[in-house]
Parts: structure tokens; C-alpha cells; sequence
């Protein structure tokens, strides 16, 4: 039955479609009306028409010189009704390779015709292309171009809302960012901002957004932008107030949180503190829509990431941390539908197309905003770890979730993990480390791993119960292999666990992490441009070489390396913080029984530390103190043969000078030193 | 607060219309202190005797032994809160927490042991300082803020909408902590050991929570419920009602080209003829002017018997058209183009002496009237206060700056225009008021009874926003009905319009 009108309806449309080709203008005008008539609210049409291939056709006829201007502006509405259609649609127009004409167009536009109606329906359909979050923004703008769209962003409103929507969705990059402001982005937005129409206000917010994410040197201008004589951050405390609707409010608070974290307002500023925090815990309530809440949730986390008051205060506004426990127990409705023409941000373009996605969305969220506020204070923490089925969603989502999700109960967990209490009992209780052992072996998203490793070293502490588990589970060999990644992240964590693995370890554990790191990624490591990651390496040294015993078995095997690498750095370019760290391993290597050794019959080390004792620089002085004293120490074997040697270098000299120290740590140093000698 | 924040100064205070000068009255504008008074002290007579009260009743101290529980002390606000305030607030300063700092704050109904802290008993709500716990008629809390201590502001606050509690600290939100409260509430604080002080705020100072945006939201949400009310409307009755309502106010004010325009969009038929709109209009026109004795000689022309049937309105007319010959604007004392009225060398009856014999002439005549009607209907103060009146503006040189001067105010002429009208309408049994004032005034009444029955919404529906304030919807309008409602509030803006600036006045003449 529904065979005939179709076919009838393929065979009317090739009518007018067969004079769209035509070369008389008259036809062809007439032609392009009626396919604007076919495809208007017509999904089915659309559809169909692009799968004709019309699209290329009215390409050209967009970008013919001689064509009436009339006929174009007609055929750029028609791609507009194309491009509102289905995602798909609006793609097979991108790769019909629409954008470029566009642009091409818009430019050769006169700069003072921004409101002739061609103008208008070219960012119409700019707009409606990139709302449909398929089209990739422009690798860098066209400094020439950016100003004229700008300039064509002031007036009529219905070139506002376009423009506002354009540059919202195509401001990804830094540099984009930068060259937005530059060519007078921010005054468009402030001005923007002050419109009455809300279609306009808001893709305003979504853009001021994109322009301040992570980037202060913009986000410190725009915070100083003002329109009609109001700051932009007082014009979006205005637009964010509780009368107002409700996407305006939390698009208003999300560039307000970008703004904050980008350092143009601090923490205390009480447009922060107050007016965005509350209203950011109000968009979380239950009343709310699910996207309302996943996308309120997820900038609460960003704007409590860091600073211990916001967190502190967040924990205590509007129930936030039951709040938060309802989004991990949610669950959609089946007859959930998708919410139409709601205004996410570009960011969230698409991503709450799909209600079946939705309880994740939420889980992910809540776990973020739970890795936010226990991120300093044991207090909160203990609170958090409290809530109902918390560990439990935890452990399933670091095994079964998605990336996003995954990486939310890694940050989650990490948060967690600072409390000493809490790696004891609840962790311990609910075998963390199994699955977080297994993302870390299995993922290979760097984000994820990072995080996953920064947890792993809370769970290797000495005090950590887990630790002797993960040993067992081969860590030593995958966290060595993690200090070889090119993410200087990951190697930072790996050699970070490594060192709390090391502290206070059975020999056999520092064999293994010495046979499993070998000597020459430890020279890898030690010149790591990172000086994070040097210094975590001296701390494994410093882990590895403690208790005599120890010392004594690791210099047998490695001691002619791990002289070299010493002096390495002693000689190399480098803080006083890492040449203190050096002096403190020959320390510790110089209280060995044999490995004493490795230093006295090296007589440029030993020169050295005569040098760093009368450096101008305490910490230094002391160190080198400490492993001469511990060379001379009186009670160990041919403990005179060696003072004899440092008394005729000069080295009981040199001590006595330094009782004359008016530092009280160097002075004990001292005396303790000079008292070895008989 | 940094100058800078825009926490209080910045937004429009809610309701602009009332007086600045009572800060907690400006609060909760549609509450009737008359009726039922709003809680501005502690009382010193609903009190356990362990509290001393200083500061106008504001500062409450504890002079007890506070060794346990049973020494717990309570003090009421002098009144309970009325609905009508929608939503009602105060706020505590902890000036010292004393030994122990177990403090309470909160709500309680009349009669509940003061000998006990908030929350402990039926019908006693209260959030205690020490653990932070809120308790809800009962000896026993449940987790719910932080503590408090010296140097907090703990808020109270309480949605008469919703019927639920929450309070804040130092400014933040901390949710709501109890919910299906009971009615007539008073705020209520509770101190138990020694050297607590605490110090009330009843809304006489700027709060440190922003309650005033609260507010806003509460009456954004109610205009909503208003605005979206579902109408059973299965007919196109509602419809049709609501453009009779507005057609007959155009039509009672001869709007006549603009209710002939509406008619003809709404495909409505007038009960008067068109004819009979227009000559109202030219009567109405003529007393807007001034020209009283023109006409009244229309009316008389027009509508025989009218004026014969209706003697009193007849001498209010009279009465007006003499203050009119005063002022020099009636047409029997108009001389030449200038006329009277000019602000600079006003003179009585435009200056001529021939006028001003014409106007005594006809003030004597006036004055017989007066006896006339007086033998005829009886005594009538108003007649006779009007007449008195009028005759005081003789007795000054310059009666424009005299202290009866205001007779000669052009917006005088509005109630007479408005008699005349309404008699003319109801001789030709048309309703004297047009049935949307009606509504409205209807409106405001139930609006009073709502506050009476205790319905807080009652607090964030003004007539007056819905009408003329209120920004309409953001969605363009598109359903007839909501045209019509915004037809409606044109037309009563146009009205309000003719009241205050009466050189804008816009009649339609064809």
C-alpha cells in the first residue's frame, strides 16, 4: 500500500529537481521554492534529497558569480532546513563539503551587509551545522574572517544568536581561544550577554565558556570586560539568579566556575563561593532533569577540584553528599524520552541522546563530584565513604564502566585513598587494588592510568595492608615497565610507587625492583628532564640503600653503577634539593658495612663532600656532615685506618672550623662527628 | 560581603511600591499587619524564666545554672508567622556559646514548654549548635549540619508554600530540614548553659543569606502555576469568555476603533451599537476637555431624560462645568484661541469680566439647584461638600496655587467622565463596570482570604505584577489564548495609562 505513493512521490520530486539544473533562472528559482517547500519539517524529505545528491548542485549554484543573489539566498535556506535535519543529515552536508562554500560566501559578503538577509541565512546555516556537533571547527581561524563574523555577530538578533552559537561550538583549541579575543570576541559576548532574548543569551554563556576553559590569559580579560557598565561576572551573577530559566542558570554558573578555575576570580570571591556553588548544588536537586544533574554535578566537581573551602562548603549546602548518593542508585524510567531542544553546552553536545545511558552518566558524574569534595578534608571523606552502596559502585564501575565512568571511580578512589584510616579499613575490606590492578594492566588510556597510578601509590604505602597483595599480583614488574611510558606522568607515579614499595622492604622485594628496573633505566630516570621524576628516583635509591644489610648486598651487585650515578649528579646541573638528596644515599650508603668502601677509595667523592661541608648551604653541610660521620663511625671495623685517612685530607680540620656554625642542626652534626675521632 | 557581589544592592527589591522606611514590613508586602502582625522582638512574656532579654528584645542571654538538660530555657518571637509572608525568614548571630554552646534555633507552636530546647516536643522544630543535629519533635535528632559556634549566623527559614524548614550558615544553604510543618509557627530560640548569648535579626538589618533571590524564585514559580493553570476549555467557552471580557472593557471606555479592530480579529458581535459608542466617546471627549456645558447639552440632546431621571448626577456636572468656567475652559467663558490653563499669568475665567459675570450668573443658578434638590431628595453631604468646595476657589486671587486648587486638575474630570458613563451605560441596561475590573477586584479579595486561610501563595500573587509588571512568557505567543491575555493586559494598561499622564491621553475620534 505504501509501495505507489512513494514511488509517485520519487517521480514528482525528479521534476523539479530535473529544473534545478536548468539555465534559465526563472526555472530554476522556481525550482529551489519548491524544494524548500518539500524539505521544511520534513525529515523523510531531507533525507531523500540528500541521498539524490542535490546537495552538490546547490553548491554550485551558492558559489556561481553570475546567479542572482535572490536565488542563492533561497538555496541557503534550503541547506539550513537540510542541515536542522537528523545528525546524519547534517554530516552528509559536511562531506558534501558545504563548509568551505559557506565561509567562502559569508566572506565575500560586503562587511556592512550583516543585515541583508543573505548574510542571515549564511550563519543560519553555519549555526545549524554546527549545532548538530558533527562539524569539525576550523583547524585556526582566518584572522579576517573571525573579524568580519564577529562584526556580522552585533546585529539583528537573529545574526547574534548564529554567531553566538558558531563561535561556541567552534572555540576548541588554546589557540582558537586566544585569537577569538583577540579579534574582539569578548566584547560580542558581553554585549551579547545584555540582549533580551534568551536564544541569544545563552549560546552567548556557552561561548564565553568555550573562551575561558583552562586558559587565564583569556579568562583574565574577560573577567575585566564590562557592558553598559557591568562586569561580565556580575552580568552572569545576574543571568545565573533563581528566577531565571533554568539552562540560563547553569550555563551562567558553569563560564563563572571556567572563570574561576582559569584564576580570574579566586575562591573566596563571593560570587563563587556563594552565588555559583549554590546554585550549581540547587541544579543537582531530584526536581531537576537528568542532563540538568549530570551537567550540574559534573562542573560542581570541576569547581570544588581544588580548593579545600569549596569543598568544605559544598559538604555542607543542600544534603550535597545524599544528593550525590541518589545519582548512584538512579535509574532511568523505561519510558524515559529524550529531552528536545534542550540547550547543553557544545561540550555535552549529543550526549544525552540515549536514556539508557543516562544511570551512568549520573554515576560517573556523582563519583566526580565525590573525588572533588573528599580530595583534602578526612572529614568529608569519612562522610563520603559512609553513603549507602558508595564502595560497592566503585569497585563495579573500575571493572565494567565505561572509559569516562571508569576514570570517575579511579579519581574517586584516589581521593579516598589520602585517608591513612581508610586504606586500613574500607579499601582493605572491599579489595580495591584487584580491579585497579587490572585497569592499570589492561588500559590503555593514558588518563586513566595515570590516575589508577597515583592510587596505586597511596595503596603501597608501608602502612597499607594491600600493600604485600599487589606485590604478589607482579607490580614490580609493571610498574618498571610503566617508568619506560613517554607520559612523564605515568613514569612520575611509577617510580613514586616504586619508592613507597621500597621503604622499609624485605630484600627480596629491592632485588626484584632492581632487577626488574635495571641499572640503566635508573641513568634514564636520573636525567629525566622532570625534576619530579629525579627526585622520586633518588628517593628509591635512598629506599632501596637503607639497613646495612641491605646496603651492603645492593653495592656488591651494583655498587660501581650506583657510584656513577651519584656523582652524576652531584656534578650535574642541579637544585639543592636534589644534590641533598644525592648526599643523603652516599649517607646511607657510607653506614654499610662493606659498602663503605665504594666511597673511601674514591677519593674524588670524597673530595666532594669535603667541598658541599663548607658550601653556603645548611642542608647541604649537614648532609655531607652525616656521611662523613657515619664513615668515621668509631665502633665499626677499621674505623681507624679510614679517620686516619680523612684526618690527613683535612676533613677533622675542616670539622673543627665548623663549630663555629651558628645553626643548631649543623652543630650536632658536628660534634657528633668530631667525637668519633680518637 | 565585597561591594562588588551584587548579593543584596544589585537586584530590584521585589515589590517596588511599598515604603522603604520599615524594613521588615517590606519583607512580606502582602501581609496585613492589622490582622495579623509580623514578629519583629522576642516576647518578654512568653519566656522561661532563665532568659534575660536586652537590646529591644533582640539579645537573649541565659541566666540559668545550666547544669543539665532540665535547665533548658526557650523565648518565643512576640508573633506567630503569617502565611501571607509566602516565605519567612530570620537569622541568629552567636555572640558567645557560653560554657557548653548547646543552642537551639528554630520554630515551636503557642504553648509548647519553654522549659526545653526547639525541636524537643510536639509542635518544636529546632537545630542545635553542639552536634549539629536537627530535631523534629523529638528528644532525639537526626544528623543534619554543621555545628554552630561564636561568631555564626544561623538563618531560619520557612516556605509557607511548600510547608518545609531549612536553614542556613554564615550565608550557605544548608537544605531543608523539616517538612509538613503546622500553621502559625513562631521563631523560637533555646539556650541551656551559662554565657550563651545570642543576638536576632527579624529582618531589620540586611541578611547574610540572600533570601530576596529565594523570593523571586518562589514568585517566579507561582506566575508560572498561574500562567500555565490548565483551563478545561472543550468548547472554545473559555475562549470566547475572555474575549468578551476584553471587548466589553474597550466598548465601557469607547475604545471604539480598538474594540471595532478586536471584534473583528475575535469574530464578536457588540451589545451596543456602534453608533452608541461613538457618541459616548464624544461626551466623554467633551468632559476630558473641559467643555461641560457643550456637554451636558449633548446628553441632554442624546440621551433624553437621562440627566431629568438622575438629578444628582446632573448637579455634579453642573458643579463641574462652574469649576471648568473658573478655570476658563468651558466653552460658555472661552475667549478667543488661548483659553484658560496657561501656566504662566493664569487668570480666573481666562481674564474677560464678561466671562466672570457669566460665571457668577451661573453659580447662582447652581446654587438654587442645590436647594432644589435638597427640598426635593433630601440632605446630602456630599452635594453640599462638593458645592462648598467649588464656591472656595472665588475666594482666592490666584486659585490654581490655593489649597482647594486641586479642583481645577485636569484628572478631576476623570470620576465625573466615569458617573457619566456609567449612568448612559446603565439606561440602556448595560453593566455600570465592565466585567474584567470586576474580575479583578474579585481577585484581590480572594487574594485577602487566601492570606486569612493561611495559603502562602497568596504572598507572590499580586494582581498588579500579573497585569502590569510581569514580563510575559519568553516563548513568543502563539496560542489564541495567550494573545488574548496579553490583549487584556494591554487594554488595562491602557488604562492605567489614562489615569497618571493625562497629556497622553489618546481618544480614537472618527
Amino acid at each position: 500500500m505504501e509501495v505507489l505513493p512513494t514511488c509517485m512521490d520519487v517521480e514528482h520530486s525528479r521534476v523539479y529537481i530535473d529544473q534545478l539544473y536548468s539555465n534559465d533562472s526563472q526555472k530554476c528559482f522556481q525550482a529551489v521554492s519548491e524544494l524548500k517547500f518539500a524539505v521544511i519539517g520534513s525529515v523523510r524529505e531531507k533525507g531523500s534529497i540528500i541521498e539524490q545528491g542535490v546537495v552538490v548542485r546547490l553548491l554550485q549554484i551558492l558559489r556561481a558569480p553570475e546567479l542572482d543573489i535572490l536565488l542563492k539566498t533561497e538555496v541557503a535556506t534550503v541547506l539550513n532546513s537540510l542541515a536542522k535535519g537528523l545528525p546524519e543529515h547534517a554530516a552528509a552536508l559536511v562531506q558534501a563539503g558545504l563548509l568551505p562554500v559557506l565561509w567562502e560566501q559569508l566572506e565575500s559578503c560586503p562587511s556592512g551587509g550583516s543585515g541583508s538577509a543573505y548574510t542571515q541565512m549564511l550563519l543560519c546555516c553555519l549555526r545549524s551545522i554546527y549545532r548538530q556537533g558533527c562539524a569539525p571547527p576550523p583547524p585556526a581561524w582566518d584572522q579576517k574572517l573571525l573579524s568580519s563574523l564577529i562584526q556580522h555577530g552585533y546585529h539583528p538578533p537573529s545574526n547574534q544568536e548564529c554567531v553566538a552559537n558558531i563561535l561556541a561550538h567552534a572555540c576548541k583549541t588554546n589557540e582558537q581561544q586566544q585569537q577569538l579575543v583577540d579579534a574582539g570576541g569578548a566584547d560580542l559576548v558581553a554585549c551579547l550577554l545584555c540582549s533580551p532574548v534568551s536564544r541569544v543569551q545563552l549560546p552567548a554563556l556557552h561561548c564565553l565558556t568555550a573562551m575561558c576553559f583552562n586558559n587565564e590569559r583569556v579568562s583574565s580579560i574577560i573577567a575585566t570586560k564590562s557592558y553598559g557598565g557591568k562586569a561580565v561576572p556580575d552580568l552572569l551573577v545576574g543571568l545565573m539568579a533563581r528566577d531565571r530559566p533554568r539552562d540560563m542558570q547553569l550555563a551562567a554558573a558553569t563560564a563563572l566556575t571556567f572563570l574561576h578555575r582559569a584564576g580570574a576570580l579566586s575562591a573566596d570571591d563571593p560570587r563563587i563561593i556563594y552565588k555559583t556553588l549554590q546554585c550549581l548544588v540547587r541544579m543537582c536537586r531530584r526536581d531537576r532533569e537528568v542532563w540538568e544533574r549530570v551537567e550540574a554535578a559534573n562542573t560542581l566537581a570541576y569547581l570544588t577540584e581544588v580548593s579545600t573551602d569549596l569543598q568544605r562548603t559544598a559538604a555542607m549546602t543542600d544534603h550535597l553528599i545524599h544528593t550525590m548518593n541518589d545519582y548512584l542508585k538512579d535509574t532511568t524510567p523505561p519510558n524515559a524520552s529524550v529531552p528536545q531542544g534542550i540547550s547543553v553546552s557544545p561540550v555535552s553536545c549529543r550526549q544525552y541522546d540515549n536514556p539508557s545511558t543516562w544511570p551512568e552518566l549520573m554515576v560517573g558524574a556523582a563519583l566526580k563530584v565525590y573525588a572533588s569534595l573528599g580530595a583534602n578534608d578526612e572529614d568529608i571523606r569519612q562522610r563520603v565513604i559512609k553513603t549507602d552502596v558508595l564502595m560497592n559502585t566503585i569497585v563495579t564501575s573500575l571493572s565494567a564502566a565505561s572509559p569516562p565512568v571508569q576514570l570517575a571511580a579511579v579519581r574517586c578512589l584516589h581521593s579516598l585513598s589520602r585517608s591513612v584510616h581508610t586504606l586500613r579499613t574500607t579499601l582493605q575490606d572491599h579489595v580495591v587494588w584487584r580491579p585497579l590492578m587490572t585497569v592499570l594492566k589492561t588500559s590503555n588510556n593514558e588518563e586513566l592510568v595515570t590516575v589508577s597510578s597515583s592510587t596505586l601509590c597511596n595503596l603501597l604505602l608501608e602502612f597499607s595492608p594491600s600493600k604485600e597483595q599487589i606485590l604478589d599480583q607482579g607490580a614490580v614488574e609493571f610498574l618498571c615497565g610503566l617508568t619506560r611510558r613517554p607520559h612523564p606522568g605515568l613514569r612520575l607515579n611509577a617510580v613514586w610507587a616504586l619508592m613507597n614499595m621500597a621503604f622499609q622492604a624485605e630484600h627480596r622485594v629491592k632485588v626484584s625492583i632492581l632487577h626488574h628496573l635495571g641499572t640503566d633505566q635508573i641513568f634514564r630516570l636520573l636525567s629525566d628532564t622532570d625534576v619530579h621524576i629525579l627526585m622520586k628516583t633518588l628517593g628509591l635509591l635512598r629506599n632501596l640503600l637503607s639497613t646495612k644489610g641491605h646496603i651492603d648486598q645492593i653495592m656488591q651487585c651494583h655498587g660501581k653503577e650506583i657510584m656513577q650515578a651519584i656523582i652524576l649528579i652531584l656534578e650535574g646541573e642541579h637544585s639543592a634539593e636534589v644534590k641533598e638528596q644525592a648526599l643523603c644515599i652516599l649517607a646511607n650508603i657510607a653506614d654499610g658495612d662493606i659498602a663503605k668502601s665504594a666511597i673511601m677509595s674514591n677519593e674524588d667523592v670524597l673530595k666532594k663532600l669535603m667541598n658541599y661541608m663548607v658550601i653556603p648551604n645548611v642542608k647541604l653541610q649537614i648532609a655531607a656532615t652525616f656521611c662523613i660521620s657515619n664513615l668515621i663511625w668509631n665502633v665499626e671495623e677499621g674505623a681507624a685506618e679510614r679517620q686516619n685517612k680523612l684526618r690527613e685530607m683535612g676533613v677533622y680540620k675542616l670539622l673543627q672550623n665548623l663549630m663555629t656554625t651558628t645553626d643548631t642542626g649543623l652543630f650536632d652534626k658536628v660534634k657528633t662527628a668530631l667525637q668519633q675521632f680518637h | 560581603m565585597a561591594a562588588g557581589s551584587g548579593r543584596h544592592s544589585a537586584s530590584p527589591p521585589l515589590f517596588p511600591s511599598v515604603a522603604a522606611q520599615d524594613a521588615v514590613k517590606s519583607l512580606y508586602p502582602m501581609v496585613n499587619e492589622e490582622e495579623t502582625p509580623l514578629p519583629r522582638c522576642w516576647s518578654s512574656k512568653d519566656k522561661y524564666s532563665f532568659i534575660g532579654l536586652s537590646q529591644n528584645n533582640l539579645r537573649v542571654h541565659y541566666k540559668g545554672h545550666g547544669k543539665n538538660h532540665k535547665d533548658a530555657a526557650s523565648v518565643r518571637a512576640t508573633h506567630p508567622i503569617p502565611a501571607a509572608c509566602g516565605l519567612y525568614y530570620y537569622e541568629v548571630k552567636i555572640v558567645s556559646k557560653g560554657r557548653d554552646g548547646y543552642m537551639g534555633i528554630g520554630l515551636s507552636s503557642q504553648g509548647v514548654n519553654m522549659n526545653r530546647l526547639p525541636g524537643w516536643d510536639k509542635n518544636s522544630f529546632g537545630y542545635h549548635g553542639d552536634d549539629g543535629h536537627s530535631f523534629c519533635s523529638s528528644g532525639s535528632g537526626h544528623p543534619y549540619g554543621p555545628t554552630f559556634t561564636t561568631g555564626d549566623v544561623i538563618g531560619c527559614g520557612i516556605n509557607l508554600i511548600d510547608n518545609v524548614c531549612f536553614y542556613t550558615k554564615n550565608g550557605h544553604y544548608l537544605g531543608v530540614a523539616f517538612a509538613d510543618l503546622p500553621s502559625q509557627l513562631y521563631p523560637t530560640v533555646g539556650l541551656q548553659t551559662p554565657g550563651e548569648v545570642v543576638d536576632a535579626n527579624f529582618g531589620q538589618s540586611p541578611f547574610v543569606f540572600d533570601i530576596g533571590e529565594m523570593m523571586r524564585e518562589l514568585q517566579s514559580r507561582v506566575r508560572n502555576t498561574i500562567q500555565t493553570f490548565p483551563v478545561p476549555d472543550t468548547h472554545g467557552q473559555w475562549q470566547s469568555m475572555l474575549h468578551r471580557m476584553v471587548s466589553t472593557y474597550l466598548v465601557h471606555h469607547g475604545y471604539c476603533a480598538t474594540a471595532e479592530a478586536f471584534a473583528r480579529s475575535t469574530a464578536q458581535d457588540f451589545d451596543e451599537e456602534l453608533t452608541s459608542i461613538r457618541n459616548r466617546q464624544k461626551i466623554q471627549k467633551l468632559v476630558l476637555s473641559g467643555r461641560m456645558g457643550e456637554a451636558i447639552d449633548t446628553v441632554h440632546q442624546l440621551y433624553p431624560g437621562l440627566l431629568e431621571n438622575n438629578k444628582n448626577l446632573l448637579f455634579m456636572l453642573k458643579v463641574r462645568q462652574f469649576i471648568e468656567m473658573v478655570n476658563g475652559t468651558d466653552t460658555d467663558v472661552k475667549t478667543g484661541a488661548g483659553g484658560g490653563g496657561g501656566v504662566g499669568g493664569r487668570k480666573m475665567c481666562g481674564g474677560s469680566p464678561a466671562a466672570i459675570e457669566r460665571m457668577l450668573h451661573f453659580g447662582r443658578e447652581v446654587q438654587h439647584m442645590s436647594q432644589v434638590l435638597k427640598i426635593h431628595l433630601g440632605k446630602s453631604d456630599q452635594n453640599k461638600k462638593m458645592l462648598q468646595d467649588a464656591f472656595s476657589l472665588l475666594a482666592y486671587n490666584d486659585p490654581w496655587n490655593s489649597p482647594v486648587g486641586w479642583q481645577l486638575d485636569p484628572l478631576q474630570r476623570e470620576p465625573v467622565c466615569q458617573s457619566l458613563n456609567s449612568a448612559i451605560l446603565e439606561s440602556h441596561q448595560l453593566p455600570r463596570r465592565p466585567p474584567l475590573e470586576i474580575c479583578v477586584a474579585h481577585t484581590r479579595q480572594l487574594l485577602t482570604l487566601m492570606s486569612r486561610s493561611g495559603l502562602g501563595s497568596c504572598a507572590f500573587s499580586s494582581v498588579d505584577h500579573v497585569l502590569g509588571g510581569s514580563p510575559l512568557p519568553p516563548t513568543p505567543p502563539s496560542a489564541a489564548t495567550t494573545t488574548t491575555t496579553a490583549a487584556a493586559t494591554n487594554a488595562l494598561h491602557h488604562h492605567h495609562h489614562h489615569h497618571y499622564h493625562h497629556h497622553h491621553r489618546h481618544i480614537h475620534d472618527q
